[in-house]
């Protein structure tokens, strides 16, 4: 009984901060944002309820335009991660040395102990138009002049893939050390070649991985706001952009909280259809690795 | 008895360490970048020891957002520029009066003083007083582009792809001006400006295959410029001076439409709690022998008597490169905007940045 009663009691505790932390910081700011996108500025000082922040936004294509346009770059800006990551996390877990395994993945860190903004000024120091890529180019005589290579849409999905793969890397090397390497040799010893042990055996073991990192890289891109802004052109517009600009530049919060809010439901929607699509669950891919 | 001795000692030590924090005041300043310069702070505290400042930074649009948020707390003294007050004051109420009495108003350029107190003067109480004014306009390197002198030469095919923009409301206002409106006139009829802006909206997005980039901040204006990759831009005074230190060939140019002139002000926050220090910090900063040194970090001319003669040495060349009398009379100063006009502006930059025409 009083046993009972220290096992509740320690598992209260232990629960307590975590509780505390998705209720005050999480849950109630976002009744707070779903409660201001339901008001509409009918006067100065004076608001009613209804949908009207909304129906806005279903009425102006240049609003859904935007966040299609980031929700497409975002899944291209993951699979690019999942392309590039893959390797990297196949040769860190199965192929480098124990000893050299520790280094490459601290080499994969080092870039996250710089802020995101410095990152994206070291992007715009090579992709200028008088950058150092350009002028390496007219030093090799590859072109005569100048190239810009900055303020278009291949700057900010390159930024972008830079920025997150980090989080791709990360969850696919947990997965793959797991990996007994027998199984490998068995699917060689099987007949099989390299192509058919990466797609019959590798992949579908690493699926939870692979589920968990494109799920981070993808929210975290599309809610990113800095590396598009930068790198971006006249005619890149991105989804956050458009929440800035309605809270800060036309004082619309009410405008601004919807759109937070259709961002959110946008994102879980997609990566809801991706784990549908690729038949697993959250259960058993976040919560695993 | 030990044990008591302590805890009288602590009490006392809690007691001493409150009444210290009492004492020290703090003011909390919500200002530009560059409008509170270290040296000033350093002087300012060795003046009043018993005050300790705080700066945040900040812009026009940022600062309302960040009063508006807490009601108008967290702040002492706030700097936005002197059409940014009567609507934010209308719709947030985030401002409190001044008390005219406590601020030694004798020392600023009359002009300037009375413009601002027209501008934010609500049932008879006044909101803010100037501080620092400054232009937007254009800025080119004279060697390459020497004939930009009008808003609309930005979108001139003869500079295709080396002009630059900031895309906000300076940029919309220009551009109706150069085609011939009168942006300030139609405020008090909004569905006549929504036609303004319409108007300008096509024109400018017919220009963005003109253009190189939108600016964000001074600093990736300065690097285009600097580096030669654009010839010309719209820029605050401000940024154009500093260039001009560094290259004597970019000059800043008030367009032929009239240069937009802007005030920044002194405004209290409606429930910052240091106003006497705010008081303070503001006649202090006004005395003759720190505005050089303010102006030297602002780059703008200080709004007291005589303001242009107190700039730094090297400002005053870049004013004087800039601007003849004719350009100074030409002035147009940023009429108030009435509530809802951001909102119809904000719309319209959206629309220009989404459209795919360049």
């Amino acid at each position: 009984m009083q046993n009972k009663d220290i096992k509740r009691l320690s598992l209260f505790l232990l629960f307590a901060p975590f509780a505390l932390w998705i209720i005050l910081l999480i849950i109630l700011p976002h009744i707070g944002m779903v409660i201001l996108s339901l008001k509409e500025k009918v006067a100065p000082r004076v608001y009613e309820y209804s949908f009207a922040n909304y129906l806005e936004f279903l009425n102006e294509p240049i609003y859904w335009n935007t966040l299609l346009r980031t929700g497409s770059m975002s899944l291209l800006v993951t699979a690019l991660a999942l392309l590039i990551g893959f390797p990297i996390a196949y040769y860190i877990a199965k192929i480098a040395g124990p000893r050299s395994r520790g280094g490459l993945f601290l080499l994969c860190l080092i870039p996250l102990w710089v802020s995101d903004l410095i990152r994206a000024f070291g992007w715009i120091l090579l992709l200028r138009e008088t950058g150092v890529i350009s002028n390496f180019l007219q030093w090799t005589g590859l072109v005569g002049a100048p190239v810009e290579f900055l303020y278009n849409d291949v700057a900010v999905i390159i930024g972008l893939t830079y920025t997150v793969i980090l989080f791709m890397i990360v969850p696919l090397v947990s997965t793959l050390d797991g990996m007994d390497n027998s199984m490998i040799e068995a699917g060689y010893n099987l007949g099989g070649n390299g192509f058919t042990v990466l797609r019959r055996i590798i992949v579908p073991y690493a699926m939870p991985g692979i589920v968990a990192g494109c799920i981070v890289t993808f929210m975290l891109t599309a809610g990113s706001y800095l590396t598009p802004i930068l790198l971006g052109g006249k005619n890149s517009s991105w989804f956050t952009e458009q929440i800035y600009n309605q809270f800060i530049t036309r004082f619309n919060w009410e405008g601004g909280a919807a759109f937070g809010m259709l961002l959110l439901l946008f994102t879980s929607l997609v990566i809801w259809l991706g784990l549908k699509l690729s038949g697993q669950t959250l259960a058993n891919t976040v919560a695993k690795s | 008895m030990h044990f008591k001795t302590t805890v009288a000692g602590l009490l006392a030590a809690t007691m001493l360490a409150g009444a210290g924090a009492a004492q020290a005041e703090t003011l909390r300043l919500l200002t530009w970048g560059s409008y509170a310069p270290e040296d000033l702070i350093e002087k300012f505290e060795k003046e009043y020891p018993d005050i300790e400042v705080e700066v945040t930074f900040s812009n026009n649009e940022e600062m309302i957002a960040k009063l508006r948020a807490t009601g108008g707390a967290g702040f002492d003294l706030a700097q936005p520029s002197h059409d940014r007050i009567y609507a934010a004051q209308l719709e947030y109420d985030i401002y409190k009066p001044l008390d005219l009495s406590k601020i030694d108003t004798s020392v600023m350029e009359a002009k300037l003083l009375d413009g601002v107190k027209a501008n934010t003067t609500i049932e008879g109480e006044v909101y803010a007083v100037p501080h620092q004014w400054g232009t937007s306009g254009l800025m080119a390197d004279k060697t390459k582009a020497p004939n930009l002198k009008s808003w609309a030469d930005l979108c001139n095919p003869e500079y295709q792809g080396k002009t630059s923009m900031r895309l906000k409301r300076t940029i919309l206002l220009g551009t109706a001006f150069s085609m011939g409106e009168d942006p300030f006139a139609a405020y008090s009829d909004l569905e006549k400006y929504q036609g303004i802006l319409d108007k300008v909206a096509d024109k400018l997005i017919e220009c963005k295959a003109n253009i190189k980039a939108y600016w964000n901040s001074g600093d990736d204006l300065s690097a285009m410029m600097l580096s030669g990759e654009i010839v010309g831009s719209e820029t605050w005074d401000s940024t154009a001076y500093k260039l001009f230190d560094q290259n004597e060939n970019i000059v800043f140019v008030p367009p032929k439409e009239g240069a937009l002139a802007w005030i920044d002000t002194f405004a209290l926050p409606r429930k910052g709690k240091a106003d006497d220090a705010a008081y303070k910090w503001i006649n202090f900063v006004l005395r003759p022998e720190n505005v050089t040194a303010m102006s030297s970090s602002t780059g703008a001319i200080a709004a007291v008597k005589g303001g242009q003669d107190l700039l730094p040495e090297d400002k005053k060349a870049a004013v004087n490169a800039a601007f003849t009398p004719e350009d100074i009379d030409n002035l147009k100063f940023f009429a108030n905007i009435p509530p809802g006009v951001e909102d119809m502006e904000g719309r319209t930059l959206e629309k220009i940045k989404a459209a795919t025409g360049g």
